[in-house]
C-alpha cells in the first residue's frame, strides 16, 4: 500500500502545477476585466469566416 | 414623410442627408466615419448592431496639450524606445460593434500594433510606435472615428495606478486549500478503523495542516488585522469573533493533529474563510460596477490654453497655472479656476456647480468660478486663485464631504457583534469553569466547541451579500448611493431635504402664465416670430412653450442687449422684454418676467414658472406621514406660493441658501 506515497506526491503536485497557473493568470490582469474577452472571442470567429467570404459579399453590395 | 434615420448614429436626419451607397446619413462627421471604416474593411462595424457610432464632434486645438511632453510623460504607462502604451477612458463604449472597432485600430491605423478594450471601465489600452505616431494622434482617431477620449485632471497619475488583485489570489489560496484538505480528510468521514486508515492517518492530517497554513496566516490575514484595529480603538467589531473562531479552530486542531487526538478541523476552517472571502469578493465586484468615488478631478481639464505676455498662446498643465496667467477658454471648455473675465462675452453653465440649467452671462469684469462651461465662443480670463484654492475645490474639500462617517457611525453588524462577542466570551467561560469543577478533562474541549461554533459567519457572510444585492436593486431603479454604509444609515432618517433645482423641478420644461389683455391672432403670430429670431435664452424657453404658429420673414427685427427684442412686419411693430424697455411700471414680483407690447401699447407679461416632476405633491403628501421635510434652494423666494399650493403645509422652505450654507445644514 506505500504506493500511496506515490500518488500523494503525483496528486499534490498536479494541484501545486495548477495552483500556480492560477496565480499566473491573476498576475497577467486575466482576472481583471471579466466581460470583453467573451465579445472578444466571438469577433476572432468571424474574422476567420471574413476572408473567404469577403468575394461575394462585395458582390451583393 | 417618412423620418430618415442616420446610417452611423441613428439621429434622424433634418437638416441635410447625405447619401453614400445608398446609406443616409445625418451630417458630414458621420459619413466620414463611415469612409473611414469602409476604406479599411470594417463596416462589420454595422453589421453587429444597428446605427452603433456617434457623431464626432468639433476637436480644433482642443488637445493642443498633448503636444507637451510633460503631459504626455504623465498619461502615459509605459515609454522606451519606440513603443509607447496608454490607456484612455473612452465614455461612448456601449456596444460589441465598439469593441469590435477599437480592437482593429491597427487596420486604421499601421502605427498603432495593439488595442484592447476593458468594457467594463470604457478603457482602451493602446500600443503603438511612437517613432511615427504621437499620442496626440491617436487621440485623434479615436475623435475623428466618434470614440473621443475623455481626458481629466484624474488621468494625471495614469501611469502608476496599481491594480490590486490581493483579495484574488487569498480566494485562490482559500478555495484550493479548501478542495484539498477535503479530499485529505475524506477517508476519516467513514469513521473505519482498519489497519490501512490507521497507518496513513498521520500523514494525511500533516498535510491537511501544511494545507491551512497559507489559508491562516496569507488569506484569513484581514480578518485578524481588522480586529486587531477595533480591539485597539475599543471596538468589537465583526471580525473579533471571526478572528477568535478561526485562531482557535487553527490551534486545537493542530493540538489534536500533534498529540493524536483526533482529525483536527481544518476543513471547516479553510471552507470557513474560503467562503467569507467569497462574500467579500461578490461584495467588492458589486461596489466597483456602482463604484461613484469621483470627485471634481474627474471633471477637470487636464490643461488648459495660456497667454503669455507676448501673446502666444501655448497649452499648460491645470495644477501649473499661477495667480497673473491669463487663461483662453474655448466653447465648451470647463473653468479650472476662479478669475475675472477680461475679454469676450461669457455664457457660463454652472449646472456642474449648482445644478442650475440656465446660462448665466458675464460681462467684462467679472468673476468667474471654477467649475462653469463656457458655452459660447472664446473669452479670455485672468487667473485669481489656483487650482487648490478655488472656490469649488475648497468646497469640495470641505470636511463634511470628507468625514470619516463610520467611526460616527456604528453599523448594525457592529452592534450586532459587540452584544454577540460578549455573549459567546461568557457562555464559553462560564461552560469552562463549570466544566472544570465537574469534569477537568472536559473543560478545554468544551471552551474551543464554544468559540468554534459560535464564530458568527452567518452574519459576516450575510452583511456583505446583502448590501451587494440592495446596491444592485437599488441600481436598477435607478437609484445609487455612495457607499453601502449609506444603506444602514437610510433606515434611521427622521427628516428628508429635498433640493429644489433639478431635483422637484423638471428640468426640461418650465410654464409661462400670461397676464394681460388678450393678444389677437395676428399679435400672437408676431409675438411667436419675433422670438423665434432671438437666441435668449428667455426667448427660447418662451418660443418652446408658446405653440408654434405661421413662421413668415419679420420686416423689421432688432435686439436690444439686456433691454429686449423688437419686431415689425406690415406696420405692425411689437416689443418684448424688461417692463422698462416696454414701458411698463415694475411691480415687485420676483419671479422673471417678460413684458409684451404692440404698437407701443402696454399688453401684459408672461411670468416663468418652475414646472415640477409629476407626482411631486403625491410623494410629499406619502412622506410626510413619517418624516419631516424641508425644501432647500439656492434661488430667491418667488416659487414660495407656488410650492406651498403643491405640497403639504408642514413643509419647510428654505430658499436663498448658497453652496457652503447647504453643506452647514447637512
Amino acid at each position: 500500500m506505500s504506493v500511496i506515497y506515490i500518488l500523494l506526491t503525483i496528486s499534490i503536485i498536479i494541484a501545486i502545477v495548477f495552483f500556480f497557473a492560477f496565480i499566473m493568470a491573476v498576475k497577467n490582469g486575466q482576472y481583471d476585466d471579466s466581460y470583453t474577452p467573451s465579445v472578444r472571442m466571438l469577433f476572432d470567429d468571424e474574422l476567420v469566416k471574413e476572408t473567404p467570404k469577403k468575394a461575394d459579399s462585395t458582390k451583393k453590395d | 414623410m417618412k423620418q430618415t434615420k442616420c446610417f452611423h448614429c441613428g439621429d434622424p436626419c433634418n437638416q441635410e442627408t447625405i447619401v453614400v451607397e445608398d446609406k443616409s446619413f445625418c451630417c458630414k462627421g458621420c459619413k466620414t466615419v463611415f469612409e473611414i471604416f469602409s476604406e479599411s474593411n470594417l463596416t462589420c462595424y454595422y453589421d453587429l448592431q444597428a446605427a452603433p457610432g456617434a457623431t464626432p464632434n468639433e476637436i480644433e486645438g482642443k488637445y493642443d496639450f498633448l503636444d507637451q511632453q510633460n503631459i504626455i510623460d504623465k498619461l502615459l504607462e509605459f515609454n522606451e524606445d519606440n513603443t509607447q502604451i496608454v490607456t484612455l477612458y473612452i465614455p461612448h463604449i456601449h456596444c460589441s460593434s465598439c469593441i469590435r472597432i477599437l480592437e482593429n485600430l491597427h487596420k486604421l491605423q499601421a502605427e498603432i500594433s495593439s488595442s484592447q478594450v476593458n468594457f467594463g471601465k470604457k478603457t482602451v489600452h493602446i500600443t503603438f510606435n511612437s517613432k511615427n505616431y504621437s499620442l496626440k494622434e491617436v487621440v485623434l482617431l479615436l475623435s475623428a472615428i466618434g470614440y473621443e477620449p475623455y481626458i481629466s485632471l484624474d488621468d494625471f497619475s495614469a501611469g502608476k495606478k496599481q491594480i490590486n488583485r490581493s483579495l484574488i489570489y487569498k480566494l485562490g489560496i482559500a478555495g484550493f486549500a479548501f478542495g484539498n484538505v477535503m479530499f485529505l480528510s475524506f477517508p476519516e468521514y467513514f469513521q473505519v478503523n482498519g489497519f490501512w486508515i490507521e497507518h496513513y492517518k498521520p500523514l494525511f492530517r500533516l498535510l491537511m495542516l501544511a494545507f491551512s497554513l497559507p489559508v491562516v496566516f496569507y488569506a484569513a490575514q484581514d480578518y485578524f488585522v481588522s480586529a486587531y484595529k477595533g480591539l485597539r480603538s475599543k471596538v468589537l467589531n465583526i471580525d473579533v469573533p471571526i478572528a477568535l473562531g478561526i485562531s482557535v479552530l487553527f490551534l486545537r486542531s493542530t493540538v489534536d493533529v500533534f498529540f493524536d487526538l483526533g482529525s483536527g478541523f481544518f476543513d471547516s476552517l479553510t471552507g470557513l474563510v474560503f467562503f467569507l472571502l467569497l462574500g467579500k469578493f461578490f461584495q467588492q465586484k458589486t461596489y466597483e460596477f456602482l463604484s461613484f468615488e469621483r470627485d471634481y478631478r474627474s471633471y477637470f481639464p487636464m490643461a488648459v490654453t495660456q497667454i503669455s505676455s507676448d501673446g502666444v498662446e501655448k497649452p499648460i498643465q491645470v495644477y501649473d497655472i499661477k495667480t497673473g496667467d491669463r487663461l483662453l477658454i474655448r466653447n465648451g471648455e470647463l473653468i479650472p479656476v476662479d478669475g475675472v473675465l477680461i475679454h469676450g462675452k461669457a455664457r457660463i453653465d454652472y449646472s456642474f456647480v449648482t445644478g442650475e440649467s440656465k446660462n448665466i452671462s458675464r460681462n467684462y469684469g467679472d468673476k468667474l468660478y471654477a467649475g462653469g462651461k463656457q458655452t459660447a465662443g472664446i473669452i479670455e480670463m485672468e487667473v485669481l486663485k489656483t487650482v487648490e484654492q478655488s472656490y469649488l475645490t475648497q468646497l469640495w474639500g470641505h470636511p463634511i464631504f470628507n468625514k470619516n462617517r463610520t467611526t460616527a457611525f456604528t453599523s448594525i453588524t457592529n452592534a450586532i457583534s459587540k452584544r454577540f462577542t460578549i455573549f459567546v466570551l461568557s457562555v464559553a467561560f462560564i461552560a469552562t469553569v463549570f466544566w472544570l469543577w465537574f469534569d477537568a478533562s472536559k473543560a478545554l474541549n468544551v471552551f474551543t466547541a464554544v468559540l468554534i461554533i459560535a464564530c458568527p459567519c452567518a452574519i459576516a457572510l450575510a452583511a456583505p451579500f446583502t448590501f451587494g444585492n440592495v446596491l444592485r436593486r437599488f441600481g436598477k431603479t435607478k437609484f445609487y448611493l455612495k457607499n453601502a454604509t449609506v444603506i444602514e444609515e437610510l433606515a434611521t432618517i427622521n427628516t428628508i431635504i429635498f433640493d429644489k433645482t433639478g431635483t422637484i423641478t423638471s428640468n426640461k420644461n418650465s410654464t409661462a402664465t400670461y397676464e394681460g389683455q388678450q393678444l389677437s391672432k395676428e399679435e400672437e403670430d408676431l409675438l411667436t416670430n419675433t422670438l423665434r429670431a432671438s437666441n435668449h435664452p428667455l426667448s427660447r424657453t418662451l418660443y418652446s412653450i408658446l405653440k408654434r404658429n405661421n413662421i413668415f420673414t419679420l420686416d423689421h427685427f432688432r435686439e436690444h442687449l439686456g433691454k429686449g427684442i423688437e419686431g415689425e412686419i406690415n406696420q405692425k411693430t411689437i416689443k418684448i422684454g424688461s417692463a422698462n424697455f416696454v414701458g411698463a411700471t415694475e411691480s415687485a414680483v420676483l419671479n422673471t418676467s417678460v413684458h409684451v407690447s404692440t404698437n407701443n401699447t402696454y399688453k401684459g407679461k408672461f411670468t416663468f414658472y418652475n414646472s415640477y416632476r409629476k407626482g411631486v405633491s403625491k410623494l410629499f403628501n406619502l412622506l410626510k406621514r413619517d418624516y419631516d421635510l424641508v425644501i432647500l434652494s439656492g434661488d430667491n423666494e418667488g416659487e414660495l406660493e407656488n410650492l406651498k399650493k403643491l405640497l403639504p403645509a408642514k413643509t419647510k422652505l428654505l430658499f436663498n441658501q448658497k453652496p457652503r450654507r447647504q453643506t452647514r445644514i447637512h
